[in-house]
């Protein structure tokens, strides 16, 4: 009996462990739902920030096709590791406009010769606000504007390799 | 270069602590000659810790030089950074603080190879082997999948920054306190598993332990009492403790650190105990690795989908699987070999250091359970968080039992007391806590029930804990007892400051003008006006206020600032500290109309929560001083 309940400590600790472990695997809904979902952009028109680029007006999007607005700095290292996925989207036909935040011209045109320049139109948000009227918080995130100017999904964090496909679809679904 | 030798360090104490636990295993197996093997696992440890230290500052020498090819310093520093972040910095990050917490483990190994006279030659190599087991996994970890070394080709011009947040001096000092607590506490763990390999738990085993686990808990306690006021200035709310599972995982192994150190003292003093002390010493460093885990998995903090990274947490999680259960499984099928300790009667200090004991696993496991609760919800597809009111109803309850018991233990006799006598000798503390009951009921508006209670055993325990000192020499009286009176005042100490934080504070939100001024408890201040700030990666806007109470007036500045790299704004608290309390000032947005939103907090001796916290470590370091100096008199009366 009392050998037992020694017993006791090692299967409660196994408990918490299976907990955690389910907890670690279990396909958790970890999306962020962005209150910009559904709803039209916010007004705005930002100024080009390279020379020969556009610059990026929510205006110009309604009535066309469905794009990308890829939020984005040259100071950004995960930016960087997201640029060959951008460059791959861009050559499937997806039109990607950009927002850089607090950036320079030439650090923006720097960034583009050295990682590939996947982006129709960049627009310079020198202060973060319409970064965060976009309700963005962080660089990078990647928002899909539809045909009709409204926000149809947001992804935090750079685009991985494995997802670029899924945004594709994502593109084509909103068209 | 720099960074390939901190890889190389780490591989090389990897390997030592491979070398260090062979060693031990073969030494306690006979194999050889068994004395020799046992003579060369104190040196190895010690080479061990000290490249681990090495591995360490090369990091720091990295941040330090801004040194952006390696790919932890681009993701967490920049170059416009102020140097002391740029140092801090090397443990703002996931790598950085997992380096950090294993070059404490690598110290404190080094510390009992070379400190450690007490213990038996035998139970010391078991404790260097556990030891040197508990790194491998952990170097292990660092190498195969939090590498902070590793470069990033190509380097990019500046780096990305570091939480502005976390720009605060007391980064610089936090972490580092904090986790020499947790993983001090490794070397509680490694003796317990020592000693139960050689089945030697006794009143030697507990004095050897005794300075190590105070040692540990007075950097927990410091770096839980920074911690908290660090998070009630930075993050502008006016609170000091919010139950979040980072604030928890500092708290349960302190918990459990608390009872191990009163049960250790049973078994030193009284032989007593013996299965609970080893118990307590497993568990209190499984809570510091738990905790680590719950933190570093991200499991419990999902903000941000990229910080999530299973692979890393399965890793960890094994480790926890190997030494937490390995230790467990091994003190199941030891500890009923351990020869039984003495007895004792239910009305004895022991009696009142075993309630001590139950109290605490009892809040310890309410706190863990609060704190993993969401985890289990999230699994049957349930979203939601345990708060504050769980915790303070679940647990506010029986911490104040606790402090009724902490009150009358100091004052209870080994072996076998007298309730009546008890009761006698409590007679001034009892008066106390009456009087305060009777005066707040008739003077003060009407407070909580937790609140009430709260200050009124304040009361009574402040006098108690002094009451050890009641007739006698007071240049005689031994350094540890001292260290027990002061820690135990630090408890009824930032428990008034609890208590009066949560019965008197005022607040005040409100939208003013230029000009304007709104009065706030005994304060009436006046907005003056607002100008630009700019310092070295942020620029801002100051808030000027004039804070006047009976005649005397002060200026406070709260900002409001905007950081650079990352892109964040922050809001920096101004406090006014007086001796009865703070006034805590908050800038907060414009509502367009010319108005500024401010917040002010009266705060009465709200500081006296982390004054507690304060004297609290003050005790366990002066303890620690008396169990380490040779003692003139053997004599224990009422210690």
């Amino acid at each position: 009996m009392k050998r037992r309940i020694l017993w006791l400590p090692l299967a409660g600790f196994l408990l918490v462990a299976v907990v955690v472990a389910v907890a670690l695997y279990a396909p958790a809904d970890r999306s962020v739902r962005s209150a910009m979902i559904d709803r039209p952009l916010p007004a705005f028109a930002l100024q080009p920030i390279v020379p020969g680029k556009p610059g990026v007006a929510s205006a110009a999007m309604r009535g066309k096709g469905p794009r990308l607005l890829n939020v984005f700095a040259s100071w950004c290292v995960p930016c960087i590791a997201e640029a060959p996925q951008l460059m791959r989207l861009a050559r499937a036909g997806v039109r990607i406009d950009a927002v850089a935040i607090r950036d320079t011209g030439p650090a923006v045109a720097d960034f583009l010769r050295r990682n590939g320049d996947p982006y129709a139109a960049v627009g310079d948000d020198p202060n973060s606000a319409v970064q965060l009227s976009l309700g963005s918080s962080g660089v990078p995130e990647t928002f899909l504007i539809d045909g009709q100017g409204v926000v149809r999904r947001q992804w935090i964090g750079d685009i991985r390799a494995d997802q670029v496909d899924e945004v594709v679809a994502a593109v084509k679904a909103a068209g | 270069m720099i960074a390939e030798a901190g890889l190389a360090a780490l591989w090389l104490a990897a390997a030592l602590a491979l070398l260090q636990f062979a060693l031990a295993a073969l030494g306690l197996r006979g194999a050889g000659n068994a004395a020799e093997i046992t003579g060369a696992v104190r040196p190895v440890a010690i080479v061990q810790g000290t490249l681990a230290v090495v591995a360490m500052l090369l990091l720091i020498t990295l941040f330090q030089q801004s040194d952006m090819s390696v790919k932890l310093v681009a993701t967490n520093s920049h170059s416009a950074k102020p140097w002391i972040y740029k140092v801090a910095g090397a443990w703002g990050n996931h790598e950085g603080s997992m380096l950090l917490w294993v070059t404490i483990l690598g110290v404190a190994g080094a510390a009992v190879a070379w400190f450690e006279r007490r213990l038996n030659e035998r139970t010391l190599t078991a404790t260097l082997g556990a030891q040197g087991l508990i790194a491998l996994g952990f170097y292990a970890f660092l190498l195969f999948s939090s590498n902070p070394f590793a470069r990033l080709s190509p380097a990019p011009a500046d780096g990305q920054g570091l939480n502005p947040l976390l720009q605060d001096p007391g980064l610089a000092f936090h972490p580092p306190t904090l986790y020499a607590g947790y993983v001090g506490l490794s070397v509680a763990f490694s003796f317990a598993v020592g000693a139960l390999v050689t089945r030697d738990v006794g009143r030697d085993f507990a004095r050897a332990m005794r300075p190590w686990v105070l040692g540990a808990w007075v950097f927990l306690t410091l770096g839980i009492t920074a911690g908290s006021y660090w998070a009630y200035y930075e993050l502008g709310w006016g609170g000091w403790w919010f139950w979040d599972p980072v604030e928890n995982a500092s708290l349960m192994p302190w918990l459990a650190a608390t009872a191990l150190l009163h049960s250790v003292t049973v078994l030193a003093t009284r032989d007593g105990l013996r299965a609970w002390t080893v118990m307590l010493a497993v568990v209190a460093f499984s809570m510091s690795m738990i905790g680590t885990f719950l933190v570093r998995s991200g499991i419990l903090t999902s903000v941000h989908a990229f910080a999530v990274d299973p692979e890393r947490g399965a890793f960890i999680l094994a480790l926890l699987l190997l030494y937490i259960g390995g230790a467990l499984a091994l003190f199941a099928l030891r500890v009923g070999t351990v020869r039984e300790g003495t007895t004792f009667e239910l009305v004895s200090r022991e009696g009142g250091l075993v309630a001590n004991n139950l109290l605490l696993s009892v809040i310890l496991g309410i706190v863990l359970i609060g704190t993993l609760y969401p985890i289990v919800a999230a699994g049957f597809g349930v979203q939601l968080s345990v708060g504050p009111p769980f915790f303070n109803k679940a647990a506010g309850p029986i911490a104040l039992l606790l402090v009724v018991v902490m009150a009358a233990g100091p004052l209870l006799r080994w072996r076998r007391d007298r309730l009546n006598e008890v009761v006698e000798r409590l007679t001034w503390p009892i008066s106390a806590a009456v009087f305060a009951f009777a005066g707040l009921i008739v003077f003060a508006t009407p407070i909580g029930v937790l609140p009430l209670l709260g200050l009124s055993l304040a009361g009574g325990l402040a006098v108690a804990s002094v009451a050890p000192l009641w007739k006698r020499d007071l240049r005689r009286t031994p350094l540890f007892t001292w260290g027990m009176v002061i820690a135990h005042l630090g408890i009824a100490v930032s428990l008034a400051g609890m208590a009066c934080d949560a019965a008197f504070t005022k607040e005040r939100l409100v939208a003013l003008r230029a000009g304007e001024a709104t009065r706030v408890g005994p304060w009436r201040v006046t907005f003056d006006g607002l100008s630009p700030v700019i310092g070295d990666n942020w620029s801002g806007l100051q808030a000027r206020l004039t804070a006047e109470r009976g005649g005397s007036s002060r200026i406070m500045l709260p900002q409001s600032r905007t950081f650079s790299d990352p892109p964040t704004v922050t809001s920096e608290s101004a406090i006014a500290t007086v001796l009865d309390g703070q006034l805590y000032t908050v800038l907060g947005a414009a509502d367009g109309q010319g108005r500024w939103q401010l917040r002010f907090w009266w705060k009465p001796f709200v500081t006296l929560i982390w004054l507690g916290g304060v004297l609290v470590a003050f005790g366990g370091a002066l303890s620690l001083l008396g169990r380490l100096r040779p003692r003139r008199r053997p004599v224990e009366r009422w210690t």
